[in-house]
């Protein structure tokens, strides 16, 4: 297959207090089995040679599975095509001449640390608040000895497949975390261990959520479009559920 | 939101069924009108129930518009640096994304409403003229305008609602994953009955139905 040449329109941000810029970069002979970040990889071994600075952009696994390779690609976070990470996005989706413009998540709870890679504590501290079961720590129990349905099982497992890349945060009109937030609260209620925090955890959780900065919900749907899982909106109505019942 | 819109939603039904007792006659229609003002006598004094529903009523629109309001600052909020990208919706369609101009335009309704059948300032039959009257003067052929700018506006509210009712069950929690497609469904044929139960009388007084 013949390569193409690109346009890629980058937000550069030297560090937090930076004020930053969208900067016109042309990239020449992309592969079209190249993966969006192999891209930003051909462009950076220039720019270095060149003596730019390169492109921070943040990644880790490169396989869809660890949610660090956040990146709003033409208006859509990891870009158009559904159900994909920005890591497995290949430029065979793209065509010769096209202008890319490349941003990263926009949420006042996910400040820039630089270019594309934003700070995701706010995160971290949503889980902190209550994104975890009581154990006793000890040998590990026997198989079986506690029945889980298969379809509560099934539902749990779809929603713990959420990688907390942000992907939600940075397509919401209103900036709300709620689907990463739901995600989680899902995941650990629907489950026979997570049950003594069930409706405490949803409380926390949500406050938390709302003292990060994040706005609030109003079901348009554009979170569970990007979501690289899927997670679907029905999860906020049961984190809304939880923390109704919770007061 | 939810409360405060179920709150309206519930009134908008009985608004609508009463609008529809047109079709009975003047007479059906006046004293309909009239029965909304003497309901409960004389255990309570003439107006007491139509007043309260009209403070309940009140007070629903301005925190309906306090919380949307305050929505829609957060939202500001929480993303200070816009994207410069053109924003490409990925879900939802326009009633989804039109709840806020949509609102907006449907209080700047309600205000020309309120005046023209309520107080009836605007209204040729004026003050004086009986309920069924006003409707039929006010939506006159010659008044076509008026007709049109109802209908869009009912068209608006029809979308608000689309997304609104779907919305509000979603924010109170109710029903699990199936369900929630059959409420989604349900909240589209509601709003499309209710819009067009709105658009009949004024229709059928410009097209000479009523009359
Ligand atoms: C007075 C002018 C109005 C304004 C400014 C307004 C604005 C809004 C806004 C911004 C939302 C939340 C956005 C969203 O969920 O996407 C909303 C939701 C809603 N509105 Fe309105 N609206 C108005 C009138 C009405 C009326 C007259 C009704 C019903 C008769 C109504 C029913 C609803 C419902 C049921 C919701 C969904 C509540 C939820 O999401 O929990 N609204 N409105
Ligand atoms: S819900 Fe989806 S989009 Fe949001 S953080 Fe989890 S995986 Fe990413
Ligand atoms: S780099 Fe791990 S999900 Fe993309």
């Amino acid at each position: 297959m013949s390569t193409m040449n690109l346009t890629l329109r980058v937000w550069r941000q030297k560090g937090p207090e930076d004020k930053g810029r969208m900067v016109t970069y042309k990239v020449v002979d992309v592969s079209p089995d190249m993966s969006f970040l192999e891209m930003l990889d051909v462009l950076n071994d220039r720019l270095i040679v060149e003596g730019d600075e390169p492109i921070a952009f943040d990644h880790d696994c490169r396989e869809g599975i660890c949610g660090m390779c956040g990146m709003v690609i033409n208006g859509v976070p990891h870009g158009e095509q559904r159900a994909t990470t920005t890591c497995q996005l290949h430029m065979r989706h793209f065509n010769d001449g096209d202008t890319i413009t490349i941003e990263p998540w926009r949420a006042a709870a996910f400040p820039v640390v630089k270019d594309l890679v934003v700070d995701r504590t706010s995160f971290d501290r949503i889980i902190q608040a209550g994104g975890f079961i009581s154990v006793p720590a000890g040998s590990a129990p026997d198989a079986h000895s506690l029945p889980v349905q298969k379809d509560a099982a099934d539902a749990a497992f779809d929603a713990a497949t959420c990688i907390g890349c942000g992907a939600c945060v940075a397509a919401c009109p209103n900036g709300s975390a709620s689907l990463f937030t739901a995600a989680k609260i899902t995941h650990l209620g629907l489950l026979p261990q997570g049950q003594p925090e069930r409706d405490s955890r949803a409380k926390a959780m949500v406050e938390q959520m709302d003292a990060e900065g994040f706005g609030g919900c109003t079901n348009t749907g554009e979170c569970t479009a990007v979501c690289p899982k899927g997670i679907p909106l029905s999860t906020i109505a049961r984190m809304n559920r939880d923390y109704l019942s919770a007061k | 939101m939810a409360v405060t819109g179920a709150v309206m939603v519930l009134f908008l039904v009985g608004h609508v069924l009463g609008n529809l007792k047109m079709f009975s006659g003047p007479q059906a229609f006046n004293d309909y009108a009239e029965w909304l003002r003497t309901v409960g006598e004389p255990a309570v004094p003439r107006r007491t129930v139509l007043t309260l529903v009209e403070v309940v009523l009140a007070a629903a629109v301005i925190l309906h518009m306090w919380s949307a309001i305050s929505l829609a600052r957060r939202a500001n909020k929480a993303r200070p640096v816009k994207y410069a990208a053109k924003r490409k919706n990925q879900a939802s369609g326009y009633a989804t994304h039109t709840m806020r101009f949509g609102g907006l335009i449907i209080v700047l309704f309600l205000v020309w409403h309120l005046l023209d059948l309520t107080f009836a300032v605007v209204n040729p039959a004026g003050p004086a003229g009986l309920p069924y009257d006003r409707m039929v003067q006010g939506f006159a052929l010659e008044r076509w305008w008026v007709t049109v700018f109802y209908a869009l506006s009912v068209i608006m509210l029809g979308l608000h609602l689309r997304h609104g009712l779907w919305s509000a069950f979603q924010t109170l929690g109710v029903g699990n994953a199936r369900a929630r497609q059959g409420l989604s469904a349900g909240a589209a044929v509601f709003s499309l009955l209710l819009v067009a139960g709105f658009l009949a009388v004024p229709f059928a007084v410009m097209i000479g139905v009523l009359k």
